[in-house]
């Protein structure tokens, strides 16, 4: 059984399967484009519409985990499922055709962590044999749910960031072979007061701190301690916060961070300003690059941080802040 | 007026009144919506006080291509409403002056989101 | 958490990439008195058609906002609009852009509904106090009048 120590759990039988990505054609034309399993270049997938189409993404992406896997999805025993729209629509419509027992969560981009650390603990504990983790965002559905209709002509600042139109899939079962997943800390709901819809990686960057920070001490480790930590979508500007956070405590994170919603596009050619983001972004980075590694041990051991801006409109619009969250989670190679 | 100062003075007059939408967008975080508003509501009152007027003279298309000249457009109506009908004008003439411009927009738009598909933007 | 709210805040306004004012301001300028320019040479030639200046003037808004709707439609209008910032978004044509593109976005949740009900999302607070403030200088100048004798 898994040991709990504070707020970071600990697991001895819990590894990753098998893990698969989908991505749009923007995303293929970044600097990891050819390391995702399918390219889905149309961004309607030759559905109607934007949402039907992440939910085909969401799907694509978890029947090749599964495929992969060799599980059918009878075999499937449960999916904790997410994305940023609202009810969870991409994953309920998208998923809802495969049957296998279902429970949607939402961490906005940090769900992805939350399914992996979630799914690991379902294992863990015994419960079921293997448990399925996906999640998902889509640029158009995203910006027609949280900003303006796509042709409206209203301008992005610097500081806004780039919803990746991606997803990712990953498969725990009891523990095989890397990556293992080793410990995860769930993070608190962070309100650093910042309330600009355009400025996301501000709002998160706090709670990324806090979770690693906490995670550090309950594990006795230290940035030393990891070959990497991959943040979720803090953006440049969230980056250079978490940096800011740490150098004031002495600790010198730079070196070993990395950031997938810097890493998803190449931001020199495109126009993504700040960078990626959105629940399919670090999940595509990390199904699509990051396990591999760890996978065949060119990465020993990495913490992987996801940061969600857990930002309401209709709070926004009477005033709110944007709260934000980041789940931790411990993969190994050993 | 010489053709190349009128020209001269529609790009001045309009370029201006756009770069000071601008500046508030970079300075103030003012969402496009709220400048849209802003500047229809800043046109109705420097059409009421009468400054507006001098301005449409001096630039012609740009004084009235920018949304300050719909706010403007507004005040004139209402003004020559209320001469004609009196209390009921201040009700009647917004709508009269605007007519064109919303009905176009309305239908317009209509046609187009019929013709059209909905599309993405940048980069895709 | 280690750091106030307050503190917090200045940071993430010290390390945020400020817009590029430099850039931005010239290319509005520049965009939108070009936009004014082409208004104006509409008016001339309407004039010239034989129309007088109030419907020459309602004719060159038409016909702008017609342009408006045919670039949001092609997917250009926001295209030029992410170089020309206010440029695009002052000129009546924003406000057609700001009708065209939800009535276009929205059609995918049905004509009733989506494309019409959604049509006035961001431009009907334009109308709401536009409409409202004229109301409000229509009352003004009647009382006036009433007190300065005219009626």
């Amino acid at each position: 059984m898994a040991m709990r120590e504070g707020k970071t759990f600990r697991y001895s039988n819990a590894s990753i399967l098998s893990y698969a990505s989908v991505a749009g054609k923007i995303e293929s034309e970044g600097p990891y484009g050819d390391e995702f399993d399918e390219i889905i270049e149309d961004n309607k997938g030759g559905t109607e519409t934007f949402e039907q189409a992440e939910g085909l993404f969401q799907q694509k992406a978890l029947q090749h985990a599964m495929d992969k896997a060799e599980l059918t999805a009878d075999q499937t025993d449960l999916v904790f499922a997410g994305d940023l729209l609202n009810q969870c629509t991409s994953s309920s419509y998208g998923l809802k055709d495969l049957y296998i027992p279902f429970l949607g969560i939402f961490g906005a981009c940090s769900t992805f962590a939350e399914g992996l650390l979630l799914a690991g603990a379902m294992v863990n504990a015994g419960y079921v044999d293997n448990a399925a983790a996906v999640t998902s965002s889509h640029f158009s559905s995203a910006e027609r749910q949280f900003r303006f209709p796509l042709n409206y002509g209203g301008v992005r600042t610097p500081t806004a960031q780039w919803t990746a139109t991606a997803s990712g899939a990953a498969i725990v079962s009891a523990a095989q072979k890397p990556p293992f997943i080793r410990a995860a800390t769930v993070g608190k709901i962070e309100d650093m007061g910042i309330s600009d819809l355009n400025n996301m990686g501000a709002a998160m960057a706090g709670a990324a701190y806090d979770t690693i920070l906490r995670h550090f001490r309950h594990m006795g480790t230290s940035p030393e301690s990891y070959d990497l930590i991959i943040t979720g979508d803090l953006g440049q500007v969230g980056t250079d916060m978490l940096c800011e956070l740490f150098k004031r405590d002495g600790i010198d994170i730079e070196k070993k961070h990395k950031d997938c919603g810097l890493l998803l596009y190449d931001r020199e050619k495109q126009d993504v300003h700040a960078g990626g983001s959105g629940c399919g972004c670090s999940a595509a980075m990390m199904c699509g690059h990051f396990l591999k590694h760890v996978e065949n041990g060119d990465l020993k051991r990495i913490l992987y941080a996801a940061t969600g801006a857990l930002m309401s409109p209709t709070m926004v619009q009477q005033g709110g802040n944007i709260p934000g969250i980041s789940h931790a989670v411990e993969i190994t190679f050993n | 007026m010489d053709i190349f100062m009128e020209y001269f003075w529609a790009f001045l007059i309009g370029g201006l009144l756009c770069a000071v939408g601008q500046i508030l967008i970079d300075l103030t975080k003012l969402t496009p919506a709220r400048i849209l508003t802003s500047y229809v509501v800043a046109g109705v009152i420097l059409g009421a006080i009468g400054i507006y007027e001098p301005l449409i003279e001096l630039a012609g298309g740009g004084a009235t291509v920018p949304l300050t000249g719909f706010g403007s457009l507004l005040s004139k109506g209402v003004r020559e409403a209320v001469d004609q009908y009196g209390l009921l004008g201040a009700f009647m003439g917004g709508f009269t002056s605007a007519a064109v411009g919303i009905s176009a927009a309305i239908f317009f738009g209509l046609i187009a989101a019929l013709i059209f598909k909905p599309g993405t933007k940048i980069n895709e | 958490m280690n750091i106030s709210n307050q503190e917090y805040g200045e940071l993430a306004k010290r390390v945020s990439p400020p817009s590029s004012m430099t850039k931005t301001i010239p290319m509005a300028f520049v965009i939108g008195g070009a936009i004014c320019v082409l208004g104006e040479a509409l008016l001339n030639m309407y004039q010239a058609l034989g129309f007088d200046r109030d419907n020459a003037g309602a004719l060159t808004s038409m016909t702008l906002i017609f342009l408006s709707a045919l670039l949001t439609g092609l997917k250009l209008y926001d295209r030029i609009a992410q170089f020309a910032g206010a440029g695009t978004l002052v000129p009546i044509t924003g406000f057609a852009n700001s009708v065209v593109s939800p009535a276009l976005d929205f059609k995918t949740e049905g004509f009733v509904l989506g494309l019409g009900a959604k049509m006035f999302t961001i431009a009907g607070p334009v109308i709401v106090y536009g409409i409202s403030a004229s109301i409000i200088y229509g009352i003004i100048y009647y009382i006036f009048k009433v007190l300065n004798g005219y009626v």
